[in-house]
C-alpha cells in the first residue's frame, strides 16, 4: 500500500463506519430498552400484578427482535480491526485487545448465558431467578459497552502505554489508566446515557402510537411513565457527561473541538453556535473566505465549558495549523507547535527508530541508546511522521459541525420531551394531546439521529487519527487491495440494509398486533 | 509470573476456548440435519428451537476466541486476519446470517419469508462449519505471509505483515489438508448435534432419525479425522529456538509433541476415547440419552490437545509457507508480560462463568422439547 493510494484508507474507513453505525442502530435500544423492560419485571416481582407481566412480555418481543441484529453487526465489528486494520491491530493490539477479550469473558457470556432464560424461562424457572436474568442480562449488556467504550476511548486519548523499540508496539504499563482514564469514564457514560434515551423515546414513542389508535391505554400510560422518568434522567445524565466531554476535547483533541464549532481563527471569549449555516465556498482552512453564511452565537460560552472560564483562548483550525499559541493543560502552560513543527518530529522519531532498529542489529548499544532517547523525545508526536500532506490534518469540518449540532438540539428536544409527556402522563391528559403524541413518534426516528450524530462527532471529528497524534489512518490499514474491501463493503451495505428492512418490518408488525395474552 | 509461562497458559485457554467453540458448533451441526431430521415443519420447529437456545453461546464462544486471539496475540490477529482477508470475510458472512435468523424465521413481516431464514442457517451450518475448519488446518498447514515489522520505519510502506498472494486466504480452501480437517469438523458437529438431539427432545420420530444420523456422521468422520491426523502428525513442522527465535522445518514435529509432552497425549486420547464411547452408547444402547455429554467432553479435550500440539513444545502456531523465519510463535506473537498479566488476572473468573453457564443450561433443558411445548404460548424462534 502507497500512503498516498487513499482509496484503500477511504473504502476501509467506509466499511468500519458501515458497520458502527448499523450495529449503532441496535445496541442503544438493547441498552435503554433493556434497562426499561427490566424496570417494568421488577414492578411486576415486587406486585404480582399480572399486567405488569404482560406489559413486560410485550416489550420483551421487541428488544429480542432488536437484540438478533445487533449480535450479527457486533462480531464484523471486532473482526474487522484485523481484517481492514491489520497494522493497527500489531501497533496498539498489546493495549486494545485486552478490553476486548476482557469484554468476551465478562460480558458477553453473562448476556448470552441470562438471555435464554430471560426468553425461554418464564415457566421453567422462579420469578426471582428470572428477574435476576434480565437484569444481568442488560448488565452484561452494559459491560460490554464498558470495555469497549473504554477502548475506544484510549484511541482519542492514548495513556497507560509506552513504545517498546524492540518489539515495533506499544505495550500497556497501567491498566487502570486505559479502563478508568477520564476520557473512558466520561465516554463510557455519555454513551449508554444516550442509549437509554433510545431506549426510552422507543418506548414513547410506540406507546403513543397505541394513544393514538385508543387502544392499550393502561399499557401505554404505564410504560410512558417509566419511559419519560428513565428518558428524562438519562437525558440529563447525558448532557452532564457531554459536559465532561467537551472539555477533555478542549484539552486532548482540540482540532475536533474547533470542527464541531467551524471555529477557524481562535478567540477568547469564544461564542458557542447556537445556530449556525456554513459557507460551502469554504474550501481550505487558511483561505479568506468567511466559514458561515449565517451564525448565531452564545457569546463566552464555547471558552467557558472548555477551559471553565469565559475569557479563555479557544484555538481555532488556523491556531492548531500554524501553532504559536499558549494552550493550558492541567495548568500547565506550553506553546502550541505548528502541524509543519509535529510532523518534522514526526519524522524524527520515525527516523530514530530506524536508526535504533540497526544500531542494536550492530550491537551498538551506546548508539542506540541515543537513538532511543531520540525517539523517546519525539515519540508523541509518531503519528505525523505518516501524513503525506498537513492539509490532511483538518477533519471534515461541515459534516462534525452539523453532526454536534443536531446532536445538541435533538438532547435539549428530548429533555422536553419526556418532561412534557412525563407531567401529561401524570395528570391522566397526554392521551387528549393528539399533537404532542405525533411529535412522541416522531421522536423515535430522532433519538437515533441524535445517537449516530454523536458517533460521527466522535469518530470523524478526529481525523485522520486512528489513535491521537500516534497513527493516522493510512498507517493502520491491511495491505489489501481497494477491490477487495470495495466488495466486502458493498456487500455489507446489502446485507444490513436487507436485514434492517426485516427488522423494521417484523417490528412494525408486532406493534400493530400489541400484546398477547400473559404466558 | 514468568514470561514463558503466561505465554504457554494464554495458548492453552486459546486452545480451551477452540475447543469449546468446536464442541458448541453442535448447533451449525444441527443446522444442517434441519431437513434430514426434521420432515415436517412441527419437526424443523423443535430442532430450531432446541438450538436456538445454544446458538448464543457458540457466537460468544467465537467472538471471545477472536478477543483472546487479538489480545494474547495481536501478531496473529494482524496476520492472519488482515492477510487471509477473504477466508475470515466468507466465515464472518456466514456467521451474520445466523444471528438473525433465529430470531426472524417465524415472525410476520421479515420480509424474506420462513424458508430463506432457514436456507440461511444451512449457509450457517454447511459454510461456517467447513470454513472454520480450513481456516484451522492452517495452524498445521501453514499461510502464505511475511511479517517484516522494519516496514513501520517506512512512511510509504508501514504495514509489517502482507498476504504473499492476491486470493488473501481463499487459496487454503484448495489445500487437502485443510479440507480434510474442514470436513472432520462438519461431521464432528453433525454427530454431535444429532446426540444432542436426543439429550434434549422427547418427540420419538425426531430420536429414531437422530440415532441414524449418529452412524451416518460418525463413519466419515472417523475416516476424516484420521486421515488428518495421519498427515498432520507425521509431516514436518516449524520448530522453533526459545534463544534466538530461529525457526527451523522439523521432520514428525507434530508427532513428536505428542510423545515430548506425555499429559497432553493422555488428555488427548481421553478425549478421544470419551468421543468414541459417547458415541457407541448412542448407537448400541437405545435408551442411552447422554451421549452429547461424553462426546462433548471428549470433543473439547481432544481439540484443546490438538490446538496444544499446534503452539506448545517450541512450535510455530502458524507456519509461513512463504517464509519460514516469519512463521508466528507463542514468544513471537504475543502481548506483552505486563498485558498477559492482566489478562491472566482477569481469567480467573472463568471458572465464576462457568459456573453460571452450567447453571443456566441446566435450568433451561430440564424437560426435554416436546411438540406440545411448540404449540403453547411464549417465545419461540
Amino acid at each position: 500500500m502507497d500512503a498516498s493510494d487513499l482509496s484503500l484508507v477511504d473504502l476501509s474507513r467506509a466499511q468500519f463506519a458501515l458497520t458502527a453505525m448499523y450495529h449503532w442502530l441496535f445496541v442503544p435500544l438493547t441498552l435503554g430498552l433493556g434497562v426499561i423492560i427490566s424496570i417494568m419485571e421488577t414492578l411486576y416481582y415486587k406486585t404480582g400484578d399480572t399486567e405488569w407481566k404482560r406489559i413486560t412480555q410485550f416489550w420483551m418481543k421487541l428488544f429480542g427482535i432488536n437484540f438478533a441484529i445487533g449480535v450479527a453487526t457486533g462480531i464484523i465489528l471486532e473482526f474487522e480491526f484485523g481484517t481492514n486494520w491489520s497494522n493497527y491491530s500489531w501497533f496498539v493490539g498489546d493495549i486494545f485487545g485486552a478490553p476486548l477479550a476482557i469484554e468476551g469473558i465478562l460480558a458477553f457470556f453473562m448476556e448470552s448465558t441470562f438471555i435464554a432464560v430471560m426468553f425461554f424461562g418464564w415457566n421453567k424457572v422462579s420469578k426471582s431467578f428470572h428477574l435476576a436474568s434480565t437484569w444481568l442480562t442488560v448488565i452484561g449488556a452494559t459491560l460490554s459497552a464498558l470495555w469497549i467504550l473504554a477502548a475506544n476511548a484510549w484511541m482519542q486519548y492514548p495513556d497507560g502505554m509506552t513504545f517498546n523499540p524492540d518489539t515495533m508496539r506499544n505495550e500497556m504499563t497501567d491498566f487502570w489508566s486505559v479502563l478508568l482514564s477520564p476520557v473512558a469514564i466520561n465516554k463510557f457514560t455519555h454513551t449508554v446515557f444516550s442509549g437509554w434515551i433510545v431506549g426510552a423515546a422507543f418506548c414513547l414513542g410506540v406507546s403513543a402510537w397505541f394513544l393514538l389508535k385508543k387502544k392499550e391505554k393502561n399499557l401505554s400510560y404505564k410504560s410512558i411513565r417509566i419511559a419519560a422518568l428513565f428518558g428524562f434522567l438519562g437525558a440529563f445524565l447525558t448532557a452532564l457527561t457531554g459536559d465532561g466531554s467537551a472539555q477533555q476535547v478542549a484539552q486532548r483533541q482540540p482540532m475536533k473541538l474547533a470542527a464541531m464549532e467551524g471555529l477557524y481563527e481562535g478567540k477568547t471569549e469564544a461564542g458557542m453556535v447556537a445556530f449556525g449555516v456554513l459557507n460551502p465556498a469554504k474550501q481550505t482552512y487558511n483561505d479568506t473566505i468567511s466559514p458561515f453564511l449565517v451564525k448565531i452565537e452564545i457569546p463566552g460560552l464555547l471558552s467557558l465549558l472548555s477551559f471553565r472560564e469565559t475569557g479563555a483562548f479557544v484555538p481555532g483550525i488556523t491556531n492548531l495549523m500554524d501553532g504559536g499559541f499558549i494552550k493550558k493543560i492541567n495548568g500547565a502552560q506550553d506553546t502550541a507547535l505548528s502541524s509543519d513543527e509535529k510532523m518534522i518530529r514526526g519524522k524524527l522519531a520515525i527516523q530514530a527508530l530506524s536508526d535504533y532498529k540497526q544500531a542494536r542489529k550492530d550491537s551498538h548499544d551506546s548508539l542506540a541508546n541515543v537513538h532511543k532517547a531520540t525517539l523517546n523525545t519525539y515519540y508523541q508526536h509518531f503519528g505525523y511522521g505518516f501524513v503525506p500532506s498537513k492539509d490532511t490534518l483538518v477533519p471534515p469540518v461541515p459534516l462534525v459541525f452539523y453532526a454536534f449540532h443536531i446532536m445538541i438540539t435533538l438532547g435539549i428536544f428530548f429533555l422536553g420531551l419526556f418532561l412534557l409527556t412525563g407531567f401529561l402522563t401524570w395528570k391522566d391528559r397526554l392521551h387528549k394531546q393528539r399533537w404532542l403524541l405525533w411529535i412522541a413518534i416522531l421522536g423515535i426516528p430522532l433519538a437515533w439521529i441524535c445517537s449516530e450524530s454523536g458517533w460521527i462527532v466522535a469518530e470523524v471529528g478526529r481525523q485522520p487519527w486512528v489513535i491521537q497524534d500516534i497513527m493516522p489512518t493510512y498507517a493502520a490499514v491491511s495491505d489489501l487491495k481497494p477491490g477487495s474491501v470495495l466488495i466486502t463493503f458493498v456487500l455489507f451495505a446489502i446485507l444490513f440494509t436487507v436485514l434492517l428492512i426485516a427488522e423494521v418490518g417484523i417490528m412494525l408488525r408486532q406493534i400493530r398486533k400489541g400484546p398477547e395474552e400473559v404466558h | 509470573m514468568d514470561y514463558a509461562l503466561l505465554q504457554h497458559y494464554w495458548w492453552f485457554l486459546i486452545s480451551l476456548l477452540g475447543g469449546l467453540l468446536v464442541f458448541l458448533l453442535f448447533v451449525q451441526g444441527g443446522q444442517t440435519l434441519l431437513y434430514q431430521i426434521g420432515k415436517t415443519s412441527i419437526e424443523q420447529t423443535i430442532l430450531i428451537n432446541t438450538l436456538g437456545r445454544k446458538w448464543e453461546f457458540t457466537y460468544t464462544t467465537l467472538v471471545t476466541f477472536g478477543g483472546a486471539l487479538f489480545a494474547a496475540f495481536p501478531l496473529f490477529y494482524s496476520t492472519s486476519f488482515g492477510g487471509a482477508y477473504w477466508l475470515w470475510m466468507l466465515i464472518l458472512f456466514c456467521f451474520i446470517l445466523q444471528a438473525v435468523s433465529y430470531e426472524f424465521r417465524l415472525k410476520k413481516g421479515n420480509l424474506l419469508g420462513k424458508r430463506t431464514y432457514e436456507f440461511f442457517l444451512l449457509i450457517n451450518g454447511f459454510g461456517g462449519l467447513i470454513l472454520l475448519g480450513v481456516a484451522s488446518g492452517m495452524f498445521f498447514s501453514g499461510g502464505d505471509f511475511i511479517v517484516n515489522k522494519s516496514n513501520l520505519t517506512n512512511p510509504l510502506q508501514p504495514v509489517i505483515s502482507s498476504w504473499g498472494n492476491p486470493w488473501h486466504g481463499l487459496e487454503a480452501i484448495l489445500n487437502i489438508q485443510n479440507w480434510l480437517l474442514g470436513l472432520s469438523v462438519f461431521f464432528l458437529a453433525r454427530l454431535l448435534a444429532a446426540q444432542y438431539f436426543i439429550n434434549s427432545i422427547n418427540e420419538e420420530t425426531i430420536l429414531s432419525r437422530s440415532r441414524k444420523q449418529v452412524v451416518y456422521n460418525a463413519i466419515p468422520f472417523i475416516v476424516l479425522f484420521l486421515s488428518f491426523l495421519g498427515w498432520t502428525l507425521f509431516q514436518p513442522g516449524p520448530a522453533f529456538d526459545p534463544v534466538s527465535g530461529l525457526v527451523v522445518e522439523t521432520p514428525f514435529k507434530y508427532w513428536s509433541n505428542l510423545l515430548e509432552m506425555p499429559l497432553v497425549l493422555v488428555f488427548f486420547l481421553t478425549g478421544i476415547l470419551l468421543l468414541v464411547s459417547g458415541t457407541a452408547w448412542t448407537i448400541l444402547k437405545p435408551a442411552f440419552k447422554k451421549g452429547i455429554w461424553l462426546s462433548g467432553s471428549g470433543t473439547i479435550a481432544a481439540i484443546t490437545c490438538l490446538f496444544l500440539i499446534a503452539g506448545w513444545n517450541n512450535t510455530a502456531f502458524y507456519p509461513s509457507t512463504a517464509d519460514l523465519q516469519s512463521s508466528l510463535t507463542i514468544a513471537n506473537a504475543s502481548s506483552s508480560q505486563f498485558t498477559l498479566t492482566v489478562m491472566s488476572v482477569v481469567s480467573l473468573i472463568i471458572p465464576l462463568v462457568a459456573a453460571y453457564i452450567f447453571q443456566a443450561w441446566k435450568a433451561i433443558n430440564k424437560t426435554p422439547v416436546t411438540a406440545a411445548e411448540m404449540n403453547e404460548k411464549g417465545h419461540k424462534y
